[in-house]
């Protein structure tokens, strides 16, 4: 049985920042009243994690959950645990309305890290990116030049960018684009 | 002659020099010039030629504002036009050549227009050139093209670096001058997140040139220890060589940024395009002085007053040894004293006003300087460079009193503010009477979405011209601008500076005021469009009331420099023609940019491979390596065919067909849209979104279905497949799926909020791939031990199966009329799946086939293709689908417009098939004429081709297309002229030409 390929085949650049391909990873869509007691329950069973606030991603050991809209949120977990999750869901979530899905295969993560980071993904997203404004464990749904995209910021400074996997190329090399050597805006520290 | 100084040049490093050429004559300058101080000092008065006389044009001002100092910069793909060498700083190895003459700038010939000019008046083109009509096109356009001479294209491509970059704060101060800096402080002291932009290399503006103390310090010690406070200030930002290009709604603002124009070959980007979200914006844009409008005053050597001052004390530059200075208001005084002091001679001031000038002018009579009252410039003569001034009186005709030998000339009309970026989103000026100029009216600022202003003007820019109002304004803006973005401002005073005892000024639109025609036609208003004041005058005397009308007419602050200079003196001769007051005439819309940015910044990163997101399939890198010709679809790019050796495209497509309809063929269809639809009311919902009965589909089956807007018009179409009793996935077209499933959103988020549906777009979590032809249940069952007969998965149906040990959901749904798989898995494996089909097809001979042998095969089959049978005015009834279309459900999205009269009319054009006589292909997109001709005398038409092909399967062309009642009118000949003239015969025929009865793909 063939494995699954990376839609960017562990691509990296260093210049300003250091955008890095992410890899798999399991993904789920998730639909639903995220104000009930119930989805607030087959979240935590499923991932350990509380429902995040608007823009928030909350990460723990089983994985992280990111707000995408007031109705749907995307989980990530280990790939290989994405059956377990939306089973999970499916059961604690049964009879009710919402829906769980997975899509680990639709999108590419790029890690972007190091002191340029701010600065790149501010020349590619109407974003504000200054270190008091957008914190860790923020996640923003927004375009990089001419592609929607989102990422969030870990807590360890690193910032993970996901696109559609049909855009990764653009999208790596937009940011590449944007931290080639020379650029540096000087703004976010 | 102009001449570098002994001493002086506060910006110059004067222990180096660079090196640079003007028309490949060899110069030099030194670190902190500018291209133009570097040229005077080369005494290179002359700098370029006007546009319509090309007469000489030399150097006027020392900023953004100069009309006539515009030079080609750089050379190849470097080049430059139209860059303004007063904003151009020197670096070595600067080359730049001046525009708009021929053969050389000394010897123009275009300058005979000059010699016309009596019979080249304002609208000259207009009026000469609008008969006989068809001569516009083929005589006048070529020649005033080539005639201008502004500017041209680089070539070949422009080899650096651009970028955007966000940037969001609280308070945006647009200029770094005594204002800027003062409202930035008086921001930032209250907390705020504040941007101060300035779009020279300095920081402090005119003050340093024009001197003057802040709180008992002269001011350059105050710029100095004010800036370094704000670069201490972490939530300060401060960027020179920055300019606010625009404001627009919402707080949004364009910035600027010439990053490395001045040290070409560093790896910094070129320019770089500052998008800024700013609470609030500050205008500290300063002001521009106005070149008065007196017989040659165009004559090189003939500069604003305040340019002169700057040259010599930031350049150590004199315009002149002999500087005539006339005026109508105390500042020109300045620039006399400046000379006068640095040892050069000031023959005469003269002051335009009657009762004379203030202290200042009591100063410079003090140091021996000849001024006089009430007199001012008849007529400057000199061609090519200012040999001397006749004088009048001003009250006067212009009669000469006396000539004074002079070898420049400078002029002040007052001072403009710059309300350029108060005014791009709709700020309001009035007309200061007593200082004559349009200042930003507080009452009337640009407004954001809650009413209140977003843009206020500080220190000069708002009318406030001394040193000390130019503080207490900007201070005063600066606290505004906090508090109106949460910010308390602090307890502290604004700093005091120097308050003038100034007398005022005089306005003086025409000099003398009395001037005969004669000496009108030679005072210049816009020196780079070559208006006149007998111009504007003229196009008053024709009508032209509204000032923007008149700039139209006569093109005054058309040209580069959008009439910094001539605007306001234009539109008071406007108004003095049609005897208004000037608020009444108003002037002309503001628009951004304030000056000119490059296209590049604009286009940031968005060139090359960057140009435009390349949406690629999981399959898209087999495809480029197997030699596929790709052609654009929406954003993706999907192979058109796969040619082999030296086929070319048509025998590849032909190929390609031959063999799916043999054997099997495979066609990566992943771009194909993929939007889940789940929910209790999902079933509910796809009845309204498709015109026919989704609801009653059952699990496991699949059903085609038509999606039309409100307006009856089919837009999308795809199969739609009942995955369990609450989830539907829907296949949208490939350009479709966004779309669509942003339709979906709308009507559940704003129409039915109610229903319970949830969407989710999937398209790229699946690679999905079709194996078409008789051999493809074949091949996937030497792949598979699921079971995929035609009694297991029947045609319309889906299943779950493994094929080559990857899970898929295959459906039964053929889009070429043969046998058919579509196979659907994680878009992760979907090459490891096609890879493993290639080779087990071998011994079935399988290749890929692009998309044109799916139009083909699709088209011989008569299926519709969204985009070439429709095209957004084409209805499902038009193209025979009513069998698609539900007379069960009382609604679906279009129902209701389908039913109108004009939609219901049988004359409307209906699908047919049409089979050319002599079996050559229909040209796409060609006409079916009618009898007789239109109103507009075109033959009438009755019909049009909407898709045309070759198809090797029948040896023959094959065509759709929409004809006026066509289904009624099987077997007769319809005539379509070709583009070479002849005429093509066709018959309507059935639209299905390939197994009208379904037997091949459904087995």
């Amino acid at each position: 049985m063939s494995e699954a390929v990376p839609p960017l085949g562990g691509a990296r650049f260093n210049g300003l920042a250091m955008i890095e391909d992410a890899g798999l990873m399991g993904m789920i869509t998730l639909r639903g009243d995220l104000a009930s007691a119930a989805m607030k329950a087959a979240v935590k069973t499923a991932l350990g994690l509380g429902i995040p606030d608007q823009r928030q991603a909350l990460s723990g050991e089983g994985g992280s959950a990111l707000w995408m809209s007031p109705d749907e949120l995307l989980l990530i977990c280990a790939r290989d645990g994405v059956a377990q999750v939306i089973a999970s869901l499916e059961d604690a979530l049964a009879g009710r309305h919402f829906l769980a899905l997975n899509v680990s295969d639709a999108r590419a993560v790029i890690r972007v890290t190091g002191a340029g980071a701010r600065e790149t993904l501010a020349k590619l997203c109407p974003v504000d990116l200054a270190p008091g404004t957008f914190t860790p464990g923020m996640v923003r749904r927004t375009r990089l030049g001419q592609i929607p995209a989102a990422f969030w910021l870990d807590g360890r400074g690193a910032f993970h960018l996901i696109c559609f996997r049909s855009v990764a190329d653009y999208a790596f090399g937009a940011l590449c684009d944007a931290a080639a050597p020379g650029g540096a805006v000087g703004v976010h520290g | 002659m102009s001449t570098r100084l002994a001493t002086g040049g506060r910006r110059l490093d004067r222990s180096r020099r660079v090196a640079f050429t003007f028309n490949g004559k060899r110069m030099q300058g030194h670190p902190g010039d500018t291209l133009a101080s570097a040229l005077l000092a080369n005494d290179q008065m002359l700098v370029g030629r006007s546009f319509k006389y090309h007469r000489p044009r030399g150097i006027v001002a020392s900023g953004a504002e100069e009309p006539n100092a515009l030079v080609g910069l750089g050379e190849g793909a470097r080049f430059e036009p139209n860059q303004r060498a007063t904003t151009t700083e020197l670096f070595d190895g600067l080359s730049c050549i001046s525009q708009n003459h021929w053969p050389s700038l000394e010897t123009d010939i275009g300058a005979v227009n000059g010699w016309f000019a009596r019979f080249l008046p304002a609208g000259f083109y207009y009026k000469m050139f609008i008969h006989p009509r068809p001569f516009w096109k083929h005589v006048y356009e070529p020649f005033i093209r080539r005639s201008a001479g502004l500017g041209k294209v680089p070539n070949p491509g422009d080899p650096d670096r651009y970028e955007h970059f966000h940037f969001f704060c609280d308070v945006a101060v647009i200029g770094g001058g005594v204002a800027g800096l003062q409202a930035a402080l008086a921001a930032a002291e209250a907390g705020a997140r504040v941007l101060l932009m300035e779009q020279t290399a300095h920081w402090g503006g005119r003050a340093p040139v024009d001197g003057g103390a802040v709180e008992g310090q002269p001011v350059v010690d105050w710029i100095d220890a004010t800036l370094a406070r704000l670069q201490d200030m972490p939530h300060v930002t401060l960027r020179n060589r920055c300019m606010g290009a625009g404001v627009y709604d919402h707080g949004y603002l364009l910035g600027y940024e010439r990053v490395s124009d001045h040290a070409p070959g560093s790896d910094a980007p070129r320019h770089r395009l500052w998008r800024i979200r700013a609470g609030q914006i500050v205008t500290a844009t300063g002001a521009i002085e106005r070149p008065l409008s007196f017989a040659g005053n165009d004559v090189p050597g003939v500069m604003l007053a305040s340019a002169v001052r700057d040259y010599a004390v930031d350049y150590g530059v004199s315009a002149g040894d002999r500087t005539v200075v006339v005026t109508n208001n105390d500042d020109a005084y300045r620039t006399a004293i400046t000379l006068k002091t640095l040892g050069l001679e000031i023959p005469a001031i003269l002051d335009a006003r009657q009762q004379g000038g203030g202290a200042l002018a009591e100063e410079a009579r003090g140091m021996g300087i000849r001024v006089e009252n009430g007199k001012g410039i008849a007529k400057v003569k000199g061609g090519r460079r200012v040999t001397g001034v006749a004088i009048c009186a001003q009250a006067g005709e212009g009669a000469v009193l006396e000539e004074i030998g002079c070898d420049a000339v400078a002029m002040s009309g007052g001072w403009s503010p710059v309300v350029h970026l108060w005014s791009h989103c709709g700020g309001k000026l009035i007309w200061d009477e007593a200082l004559a100029l349009f200042r930003p009216d507080p009452a009337q600022p640009p407004r954001g979405a809650d009413g209140a202003g977003f843009v206020l003007a500080a220190g000069s820019a708002n009318g406030a011209l001394s040193l000390g109002a130019v503080l207490a304004d900007a201070h005063a803006a600066g606290q505004a601008a906090a508090e109106a973005t949460g910010h308390a401002p602090g307890a502290t005073p604004a700093p005091q500076g120097t308050e003038d005892t100034e007398a005022p000024i005089a306005p003086v639109w025409l000099m003398p005021q009395g001037a005969r025609t004669a000496l009108r036609m030679k005072s210049w208003l816009d020196y780079q469009n070559d208006v006149k004041v007998s111009d504007v005058q003229l196009a008053a005397r024709e009508g032209y009331e509204s000032v923007e009308h008149a700039k139209r007419y006569t093109t005054l602050g058309m040209a580069t420099d959008q009439g910094k200079l001539s605007n306001i003196n234009g539109l008071a001769i406007l108004s003095d023609a049609l005897g208004q007051p000037i608020p009444q005439t108003g002037t002309t819309t503001f628009r951004p940019p304030y000056t000119p940015i490059s296209f590049s910044a604009i286009a940031g990163a968005a060139r090359g491979p960057l140009f435009q997101p390349v949406r690629k399939t999981p399959i898209h890198g087999w495809h480029e390596a197997n030699g596929a010709d790709f052609e654009p679809v929406g954003q993706w790019h999907r192979p058109y065919c796969f040619p082999r050796g030296e086929e070319g495209r048509h025998e590849a497509v032909n190929r390609e067909i031959r063999q799916t309809r043999e054997s099997v063929g495979l066609l990566d269809a992943s771009t194909l849209g993929k939007i889940i639809v789940k929910g209790p009311d999902a079933g509910r919902f796809l009845d309204m979104l498709y015109t026919n009965m989704m609801s009653t589909l059952k699990p496991g089956r699949c059903r085609y279905g038509l999606m039309c807007n409100e307006n009856g018009f089919l837009m999308d179409d795809g199969v739609v497949v009942r995955l369990d009793e609450e989830t539907f996935l829907c296949h949208t077209t490939t350009g479709g799926a966004e779309a669509i499933h942003g339709h979906m959103e709308d009507w559940l988020q704003c129409e039915w909020w109610d229903w319970k549906v949830h969407t989710a777009n999937v398209t790229e979590q699946y690679a999905q791939l079709a194996v078409a032809g008789p051999n493809a249940r074949k091949l996937l069952q030497k792949l598979s031990n699921d079971d995929l007969s035609a009694e297991a998965l029947p045609f319309m149906g889906w299943t779950e199966a493994r094929i080559s040990g990857i899970p898929a959901r295959v459906h039964r749904i053929s889009f070429t009329g043969e046998l058919s798989f579509e196979l659907a898995v994680p878009a992760g494996r979907g090459l490891a799946l096609w890879e493993a089909l290639m080779v087990a097809g071998e011994e079935f001979g399988v290749m890929p086939y692009g998309t044109e042998a799916m139009h083909v095969m699709r088209a011989e089959k008569g299926f519709i293709m969204i985009g070439d049978e429709t095209d957004g005015t084409v209805i499902p009834q038009d193209l025979g689908l009513d069998w698609a279309i539900s007379k069960k459900k009382h609604d679906y999205i279009g129902k209701r417009a389908q039913q109108r009269a004009h939609m219901a009319d049988p004359n409307r054009w209906k699908l047919v098939g049409l089979e050319t006589l002599d079996g050559s292909v229909l040209p796409d997109g060609a006409y079916a004429t009618a009898p007789g001709h239109n109103a507009n005398g075109q033959r009438n038409t009755q019909g049009r081709v909407t898709s045309s092909y070759h198809s090797p399967t029948l040896g023959r062309g094959i065509a759709m297309g929409l004809v006026h009642r066509g289904p009624d009118r099987m077997g007769e000949v319809l005539e379509f002229p070709t583009l070479d003239g002849g005429i093509l015969k066709a018959r309507i025929v059935d639209p299905v030409i390939y197994d009208k009865d379904g037997e091949k793909q459904n087995v």
